[in-house]
């Protein structure tokens, strides 16, 4: 017998005759009835406890925004190939398809984002055009990720609701952290020590 | 039912990490005597209670999603043969290789033989309970690979050839002074300034392993999750060693026990609200990666998943103990446990230590493997309380300790001590005897409150951990004979 065929033998013998399948309650909160600016405060409040800086601007200023965001960080900017052009720093390179590695040569990295969570203080990258492959995310030591009021919902249900199960996704709560040793949080580890965002709204 | 009555095996002696060469309360003298261990573990249990109470705090319907994530994890397990076959065929579709593996050995061999199909000669590792359990780096040291440990925990141990002591916070039991030391003597080229500033520590990290990250061809991950519905595995992390294995290398082999599926993608909500809370205390860890399968030109294009039983059907057939199944390895269990506060987690000789390990070990090796443990807790409830999906461990560890004493097939000395005992105390007249004689105890007491920890033995087995107080100079019967007449 192969292995696939003991273990679930072995499975339905361990479980004898089957049970009705039991009814899973989901009586937590689902939704988040917070007005928006609200949802969009808590965001703030979140990221920012968690060590990110947060620049608030009008749709139509987040160009200058992130230019400013980025002032004072020497070397070049890599942008995810879908992008808006608005948004780009003058000088910015886009996202090729290099080889992965090869992305450590640039300073910071400028990507949208697919979802944000306020009362958890996340942003979830989908790998699409706007946000980017995984690595542009990670390597580059400066983060800029641009959100904009549509995408902020207020709870994790409403969030993970919105994604493509079938995309690789990366959630990302503040800059790269430990709690190993004395179980101390400190920022910066293997990813990006800065987390940039750059949140846009009316 | 038992799972040596239906012929299910347990996890194989001589391979993994689920068994300790010593029992608990030898080892576990030990390590009380080791002031600077209680004092490393007694500051970070503190911290990281703190910081889980005030974050649970925050979400008020903590009490729902709690019932949601034990009601799913038993869902999970009434239905776990289709919803693995589901996830096989979703993996599949989407270009992963699946691969099933009956006990440690097995799993070994079968990542052994994949890393040597891409002729490499070294592997970065994220954190990962499972291939701990199953020994995965000896074997895969055995056959001349590199396994190299990238979670900063787990290099500290690996580094400081050591073991792990905490599910979450591997080297929970050095502190930044020790870490200091250690990272000193044992990484090339390190500043000789390094200081015990643990953002420094940090630091050092990242430049001893960046290097390694770019180089990497495999890479071998855990699993915190899988979803069968869409083939979608979660690896729930913060410092970014994860993203680095799971998307730089070419390959990636991903280990996970049977039992860490859900059925839907709908029930991550619960899990992603559950887990971070009740693991390092953040409402959300920094960094979480999902992924279904190969993406062409975005990380690893060769995926493969080994599904691991070793002993977990065994647990699964015994119908109190299968909710340690449930179990999401969040480490909320051993933070709140006065008994691990103080022993720390070699003591428990498994690599799941605590109270979720004082339930799981011995199930997963059958309770003779791992008697002791059982044993090792008050039955207190701290851990019941915290647990996000609420495993009722105090339940199923004086269910253990039943089995064990079920399984004797020679009388203990403790059994024949209760046998006497049960007589005395259902004749009357044999009860007075027996509490005028036990009067004698005060002779040995000289006026001390508890007898003398150190009886002769068979006595001592019982007296070493326990406080006999010192007999009442009058009984309770006595007294009220006294008092108010026969």
């Amino acid at each position: 017998m192969s292995a696939r065929d003991d273990v679930l033998a072995r499975i339905r013998t361990a479980l004898g005759t089957q049970q009705p399948p039991t009814e899973v309650a989901r009586d937590y909160r689902t939704t988040d009835d917070r007005p928006l600016p609200e949802l969009l405060d808590v965001l703030t409040d979140r990221l920012e406890d968690y060590q990110a800086t947060v620049h608030r601007c009008a749709p139509d200023a987040i160009g200058p925004t992130v230019t400013a965001a980025l002032h004072g960080i020497p070397g070049d900017v890599v942008v995810a190939p879908g992008v808006p052009a608005q948004w780009r720093p003058a000088g910015a390179i886009e996202d090729d398809g290099r080889p992965a590695v090869d992305l450590t040569a640039f300073a910071a990295t400028l990507t949208g984002v697919t979802v944000a969570v306020a009362e958890t203080g996340t942003l979830v990258l989908d790998a699409s055009p706007i946000c980017g492959r995984r690595a542009l995310s990670l390597l580059p030591d400066v983060l800029v990720c641009v959100v904009t009021a549509d995408q902020v919902v207020g709870s994790v249900p409403e969030g993970l609701a919105r994604l493509d199960p079938l995309r690789p996704l990366t959630m990302i709560s503040g800059p790269s952290a430990t709690s190993d040793i004395e179980l101390q949080r400190v920022e910066g580890v293997h990813g990006p020590r800065t987390l940039l965002v750059v949140l846009a709204s009316d | 039912m038992t799972a040596v009555f239906l012929g299910i095996p347990t996890a194989p002696a001589g391979v993994g990490n689920l068994r300790g060469d010593r029992s608990f309360p030898d080892a576990a003298r030990d390590a009380l005597r080791d002031g600077q261990l209680r004092a490393n573990l007694g500051h970070a249990t503190t911290t990281i209670r703190g910081k889980r109470a005030g974050v649970v705090a925050e979400v008020p319907d903590w009490a729902e999603l709690r019932e949601a994530g034990r009601a799913i994890k038993a869902a999970t397990m009434a239905r776990l043969d289709e919803h693995l076959i589901a996830l096989e065929e979703q993996v599949t579709a989407r270009g992963g290789t699946v691969h099933w593996a009956r006990d440690a050995t097995e799993a070994n061999q079968i990542v052994t033989a994949l890393v040597q199909a891409t002729g490499a000669t070294e592997v970065v590792k994220v954190k990962s309970m499972a291939t701990q359990e199953i020994g995965l780096n000896e074997a895969l040291e055995a056959a001349g690979i590199e396994a190299l440990e990238t979670d900063l925990a787990e290099l500290i141990v690996q580094l400081g050839e050591d073991k792990p002591s905490h599910i979450l916070v591997p080297a929970i039991h050095k502190n930044r002074a020790e870490i200091r030391e250690i990272f000193a003597r044992t990484i090339p080229g390190v500043d000789p300034h390094l200081t015990d500033d643990p953002r420094k520590l940090a630091m050092a990290a990242r430049e001893h392993l960046r290097e390694r990250f770019l180089r990497a061809r495999v890479a071998v991950s855990g699993a915190n999750f899988a979803v069968a519905e869409t083939g979608t595995l979660a690896v729930v992390e913060s410092e970014g060693n994860g993203r680095m294995c799971l998307t730089l290398p070419q390959t990636l082999i991903t280990v996970m026990g049977i039992e860490k599926l859900v059925p839907t993608w709908r029930d991550l909500e619960v899990f992603l609200q559950l887990l971070p809370r009740s693991s390092t205390g953040e409402r959300m860890n920094p960094y979480t990666s999902l992924w279904a399968g190969i993406t062409p030109g975005d990380g690893p294009q060769d995926f493969h998943l080994v599904l691991l039983d070793n002993g977990r059907t065994a647990v699964l057939a015994d119908e109190v103990g299968r909710e340690a199944l449930h179990c999401i390895r969040c480490s909320a269990c051993l933070n709140v446990c006065p008994v691990y506060e103080r022993t720390g987690g070699h003591a428990y000789g498994s690599v799941y230590p605590g109270p979720i390990g004082a339930v799981l070990s011995p199930q997963l090796t059958g309770v003779e493997d791992n008697a002791s443990l059982p044993y090792a807790s008050s039955l207190c409830g701290a851990c019941y309380d915290v647990c996000p999906v609420a495993i009722d461990i105090p339940s199923i560890l004086v269910h253990l300790r039943a089995e064990h004493v079920e399984a004797q097939t020679r009388t203990t000395p403790e059994a024949a001590a209760f046998r006497a005992l049960s007589k005395v105390m259902s004749h009357p007249r044999l009860w007075r005897l027996a509490q005028r004689a036990a009067g004698l105890g005060r002779f040995l007491a000289r006026g001390r409150p508890t007898l003398p920890a150190a009886l002769p033995p068979p006595a001592s087995a019982w007296t070493r951990t326990r406080d006999l107080p010192t007999p009442p100079a009058k009984t309770f019967t006595q007294q009220w004979a006294e008092e108010h007449g026969s």
